[in-house]
Formats: structure tokens, sequence, C-alpha cells
């Protein structure tokens, strides 16, 4: 055993610092340390620079415009991305979308669709779930009728992560009500706009738009806009839904989340001393941080074993757990640390009250509450623990 | 980055593990375990003749292994064993030899047996509050004070004994026939002996050893993690099949989802075990060993005792029984937490990293 990365990783891993030093724009990453939610023209702003350079497609081979980048150097990129405070690459195009058009499209949709994910024209939203189907995604009941050579599509999605900013939508649809719930579903694209599809923004616990609801009311598409056989779509949604749990453990937004809470309880004074002297807030620290230890080798060792394999195994689902429970505990003790300052609501501070406490506190409380998610998206971790149960009981 | 074990470690894990099943059955670790002297001589030289100990001893002092990773697969295959013979104070004592230059060929043909006297009651676990002192008397020393716990003392042809020598912790080796020693059983498996020392004559072999100490210490800790990685895996697959056959209301017990949840947070927590053991066997001598073994024995702290709990309440009254393995797994899975530093301790450790 060697934990240490070879000449080659170490050699890409400079090049992806030098990158960032170089092509990520100063206002960009500041407005990720800010914490507030970012505007489109920003997260746009960064998937063309990252798109130029070829590096948006992580999971894409050469031939279709990607990287081909190994598990462990997609990891070393999140997480000097991370540190460098770059924006997430909005997945539903670049990570979600692109590999499925890959393995399941026709030559017309890869020619048609890839080259404008990667250039940023199109922006993709995913319609997975919906207010009666989430984890369990078999039972859902949105309808896409044959009409000529059209699909007439009635019903509606949830949960849909930034779709006020997109133009296109992905969707899992009924296509036939007999036998199996699993042998009746498609994969169908949409655009947005379109006759009879609306968004409408759903707003979360912290008080900002990050989701929407979908709303389908006898939207006409294309035929040629289905991906794979009619009824097959449920091989490909369980196909995406192993590439959304890809980089899963967040292990780059961890670690930098841990020096956030560390810098934050060196400045913050309790009884005279900074916080971090305080042993009871230390303790918890010092937990998580030997936890993030621990998970960066797991995160490490099941990469090596995907790449040994060629695929990851349901052990990503250990991953999708302990990396949640591992990031709320650091966003819980960033928002403990700052004690009162906490508590304002976001964009309510004003400069004449900025005394009150650092400036960017003020989205500290509201990271929090929004990352409650974390552990209910992509599978809930019961549903995660639903698939390790079967993997490893064999009941 | 590679996490595959060299062929020689891995031979060397099946061989440990093969002689472990074939001449170390479950009847002959109970009656070894719980019965004084709490060894096997003739176990113990076979052990010894497979090169054991000499894995654990770099070759330039007539060993064949000695790094992190050695002691990491010698120990887990002992762990999932649940060997009670005395290792653990063979490796501290090779390495406080080793850091001092001395001749271990006894030590690696398993013909003189060491024991390492750390721990006090006042002072279980910290160098600080040693209060065992050393006086110079005429060309040597003499020793006065007690060590408590000494693993292996029990069985041992000499006894390594830290102690204050002008005010700093020193190291110095005894014969345990001029000290008192008060040999007994461990609730665990295993021996150990309280050492009474009264003016007991004594060689040194390292003055100001407080990092020598720290060294002995820090392997001491990779090992007892890898020991608990072992045993936890162990306790676990007993478990997973335990929840296969036994049946209530009609069904496996292993369809009930409370179970499956909580059985699963066993995997990730041994998992996450695993990882921090590598990562101290990687860093063991390196700049940030201390720290590594710190948080290692924390990580492990908290998932053993999870894993010994949880174990005996989903196996019912049955995880209850001395008849039943899984009861003796969980003993040991616990009380590694009382040896060179706790969970709690340990954790103290990884916080004073943060003092600026």
């Amino acid at each position: 055993m060697d934990l240490r990365f070879t000449q080659q990783e170490l050699a890409f891993q400079q090049e992806v610092r030098d990158f960032l030093n170089a092509s990520l724009p100063e206002h960009i990453c500041a407005a990720v340390r800010s914490g507030a939610e970012l505007p489109r023209t920003v997260l746009q702003e960064w998937h063309e620079i990252l798109g130029r350079k070829g590096w948006l497609g992580t999971t894409w081979p050469k031939e279709y415009g990607g990287p081909g980048w190994t598990p462990v150097e997609r990891y070393l990129f999140d997480v000097e991305c991370n540190r460098a405070c770059a924006p997430r690459i909005v997945p539903f195009g670049p990570s979600m979308l692109g590999p499925v058009i890959q393995n399941f499209g026709t030559r017309e949709q890869k020619d048609s669709i890839l080259p404008r994910i990667l250039s940023g024209e199109d922006w993709w939203a995913q319609g997975y779930s919906e207010p009666g189907a989430g984890s369990d995604l078999a039972s859902l009941k949105t309808r896409a009728e044959r009409d000529g050579d059209h699909y007439v599509v009635n019903g509606q999605k949830t949960w849909t992560t930034l779709g006020q900013h997109a133009n296109k939508i992905f969707c899992l649809v009924r296509t036939k009500k007999e036998g199996k719930p699993q042998e009746g579903i498609s994969f169908l694209m949409m655009d947005i706009p379109s006759q009879g599809l609306e968004v409408r923004p759903i707003r979360l616990i912290e008080g900002g738009y990050e989701v929407n609801e979908v709303f389908l009311d006898n939207v006409r598409v294309p035929v040629s806009n289905l991906v794979g056989e009619e009824n097959k779509g449920w091989t490909i949604a369980k196909f995406l839904l192993s590439h959304e749990r890809t980089n899963i453990a967040g292990v780059g937004i961890s670690m930098q989340a841990l020096e956030e809470v560390k810098s934050l309880a060196r400045r913050m004074i309790r009884k005279g001393k900074p916080l971090i002297e305080d042993p009871l807030f230390a303790a918890r620290i010092a937990r998580v941080e030997i936890d993030l230890e621990a998970m960066k080798i797991t995160n490490l060792r099941m990469l090596y074993q995907a790449q040994k394999q060629g695929h990851p195994g349901p052990e990503t689902s250990i991953l999708k757990i302990k990396g949640t429970q591992v990031n709320q505990e650091l966003r819980d003790l960033a928002r403990r640390a700052l004690g009162p300052v906490a508590a304002p609501f976001p964009g309510t501070i004003t400069e004449a009250n900025l005394m009150f406490g650092p400036l960017n506190s003020e989205a500290n409380a509201a990271t929090y509450f929004n990352n409650r998610k974390t552990s209910i998206f992509g599978g809930s971790n019961e549903i995660q623990r639903n698939i390790l149960t079967k993997a490893m009981l064999g009941l | 980055m590679n996490f595959d074990m060299t062929e020689d470690r891995q031979m060397l894990s099946e061989t440990l593990s093969r002689f472990l099943a074939d001449r170390y059955d479950w009847e002959t670790r109970n009656r070894v375990a719980y019965t004084a002297p709490y060894t096997d001589a003739g176990r113990w030289s076979e052990l010894a003749g497979l090169g054991i100990p000499g894995a654990l001893v770099p070759e330039e002092q007539g060993g064949f292994g000695g790094t992190g990773f050695d002691i990491s697969v010698v120990f887990e295959a002992l762990g999932r064993a649940l060997c009670p013979e005395p290792f653990l104070p063979t490796l501290l004592a090779s390495r406080a030899l080793e850091a001092v230059g001395k001749d271990q060929t006894g030590l690696v043909d398993g013909s003189i047996r060491y024991a390492v006297g750390i721990s006090e009651i006042d002072a279980p676990y910290d160098l600080a509050g040693m209060a065992t002192c050393a006086r110079a008397n005429g060309a040597g020393f003499s020793l006065s004070g007690r060590k408590t716990a000494v693993y292996g003392a029990q069985v041992a042809d000499r006894i390594l004994i830290a102690a204050l020598l002008d005010g700093k912790p020193a190291v110095f080796e005894i014969d345990p026939r001029a000290a008192g020693i008060t040999p007994y059983g461990m609730i665990d498996g295993g021996g150990a002996a309280e050492v009474l020392l009264d003016g007991t004559p004594a060689v040194l072999l390292a003055r100001d050893a407080g990092a020598l100490l720290n060294s002995v210490i820090r392997a001491g800790r990779l090992a007892l993690c890898a020991e608990a990685v072992g045993a936890m895996q162990f306790a676990y697959e007993l478990l997973l099949d335990y929840l296969k056959t036994r049946r209530q209301f009609g069904v496996a017990i292993g369809s009930f989802q409370a179970l499956q949840h909580r059985t699963v947070d066993l995997l990730t927590e041994i998992e996450q075990a695993r990882s921090i053991t590598i990562a101290a066997a990687d860093a063991l001598d390196g700049p940030d060993g201390d720290l590594k073994a710190a948080m290692a024995k924390n990580l492990i702290g908290r998932a053993a005792r999870l894993v010994a709990e949880e174990t005996i309440q989903m196996s019912g009254g049955i995880g209850m029984t001395w008849e039943y393995a899984g009861s003796h797994y969980s003993k040991r899975l616990v009380m590694i937490d009382h040896q060179l530093g706790d969970t709690d301790d340990c954790l103290e450790e990884v916080m004073q990293s943060y003092a600026a």
C-alpha cells in the first residue's frame, strides 16, 4: 500500500492549480466565498471557462470532448476547485445527461446535444421526482401518450434544481400503464419554454429559490426527443443515478468547510479566548476532522477499486451516508461558532449595522438549513442503507 | 496511489491466518486466553518459527519488516482470530530496543519475552504524570514505583520500564525476578501483571526518552487499531450470519429494516476504521505519525464500542453468552480502548494540534 499520489497525478494536481490560479476570476471566487446563492451569470461564466478548457464534462471520454480523466484525477480536480472557491459544476447537463446521450443516444442526438452542453448554450434541468414519487421513483405518474410523431405529456415534476435557469429538461415519463411499474417508463427531453410547460419556484427553508415544480399540461414533444427505446427508460434512469452518485462523498466541499470552521473558531472569542480553545467546541471539531480524514481514505480506496473494476460498486452508498453526515456536522459547527451573529436573515444586514459581526456570517445559518437536503436528495440516506442491505445481506 | 497489499505481506497474512485457524482454534483460544499463564509456550515458539515477531522488526535489527503496514497486517490477523498471545508487548519492546540499537535476536526468535511497563494507576496514558523514579546506584540504577496492567509481564524474561531520571522520562531494563510481579488475567483474555519496583536494580537504556516512548506508543496504537479492525470485521461477519439464520415471526430477522439500517451503519464505521488505520500505518514514522495515530485510536475507540454493543444487542440473548464467540470479540473491542490512550485522551491530542 502506498497513499502517495503518483508523479503523474501530482503533475495533474499542479496543472489544475495553475489553471485555477490563472483562470478563476476573482469576482467569481468572492461570490462563492460569500456563501450566498450564485446568480446564473456567474455559473454560466464559469461553465464557459471550463468548457473552453475542455474540463466541463469531467466524466466524458475524449471522443466527445471530455478530458478523459481517471476517477483519481476527477477527485483531485474536485478538491482543488473547492480549495480555490470555484463554483461547483451544475451537474445536470455535463455530468448526467452527457453520459446518458453518449451511451444511449442516436448519432443525431450526440451531434446536436453534446456540443451545446460543453459550450454552455444549453442549460439542462432534471425532471425525475414527482410529488408522489421521490425515493420510490418507479411510482411516477407523469404520462406521455403518442399522437402521430409527438408525445403529449401531462403531469407534474418537482425538486427540479436550478430549473429557473434552464432552457431544457430531461424527464422520466410513463408510456405504459400495464406490467411492472419499471417497465413502462421512458426518458424524454423537452424544451423550456414549451407550450403547456410551466416552471414554478419552490421557496426553501432558508428563504432561497433553488428548486422548482414543473407543471406539464398537454406539452407536445417530438418523438425524436426520446432517448433509447420507449418503455426502456428505467435502465437509463439507473445509469444516470449511478453517475449522480460519483463524487458523492463531497470530500472537497467538506475539506473547505473544515477550514472555514477552524478559521471562524479562531476569530470568534468566547470568555476571553478564541473559541477553538474551548474544549467542548474543539472536541467536536476534532471528531469531525478525524471522520473526514478517514473518509478521504475511504473515498480514495473506493476510487481505486472503481478504477480497477471499471465501475463504482454499491459501496458508493457508504460515501453518501458518511459524506453527508460529516458535511452536516461541519455546517452545524460553523453556525454554532457564530453564535447570535448567525441569527439575522440573509440580506437584511445593512452597512449600518455591520458592527454586528463578520460580513459573510449571514450565509452560515442559511447554508446549515439548506444543507439538511444532502441526506435527502440523490436517494435519501435511508434508501442508501436499503441499497447496502441488498448488496451485503443478500435478503 | 496503491491500496493493494504487497505479495510478501499478503503471504505473511495468509500464513498467520492459516496457522491461527489450524493451531489456534476457538477451544484453544479460550483455554489459553482465560487460563494462567495466558499464553501457550509451544504455540508461541511455533509463531516465532513462522517469523511473526520478525515481521515487526526492521532488517537492520534482525527482522524483515517493521513498517506501519507490516504491523497492520500482523495485528489485523491476530485480531480476527482474537489471539491472546502477547505480541503487543513484543512490538513495544522492539521499537524501544531499535531506538537504542540493542540486539533483538532473542526477541525475533521468540526465546526472550519482553514486556513494557509505561502505565501507572494515576497516569494510565501519559508520560507527564508518571511517578516511578530512578536513582543512580553506584555503577547502575535502581527503580521505585508501580507499573500497572503491564501486558505480558506475567511471562516476561525482561521488562522495559519507563521511569523518571532527573525529572525526565527514561527507559530501563529490569529482570522481573528482581521486582514484585503480581500476575492476573484480563476480562477480554490474555494476561498482565502489576510490577512493583522497590529499589529494583535496572540497566539504563535511554535517557531523556520522551520521543522514544512516543514512538513506542505510536506503534502500539497502530497495532491496537489494526487488531480492532480485524476483530470488528470478524464480529460483523458473525452478526451477518446470525441475521440470516435466526428467524422470528416466520422470517429471518435480517429482513427487519430496523436491524438492516443499523447493520449498514456498522459497515460504514468499520470501513472508516479501516481507512484511518491505513492512514496511521502510512504515516507511522513520518512527521504526522503521532497525530494520525491519535486520530486513528480515537475513531477506533468509537467504532469498536459501537460494533461491540450493537452486535450484542442485535444477537439478542445469544450475544450475552460465554458460549457465543461474538461475546468475546465484544469484550476485546471495548477493552482495546483501555490500552495506550483511550478515545477521549486521543481526541485531546488531536485538539492540541489546533493550539496556535
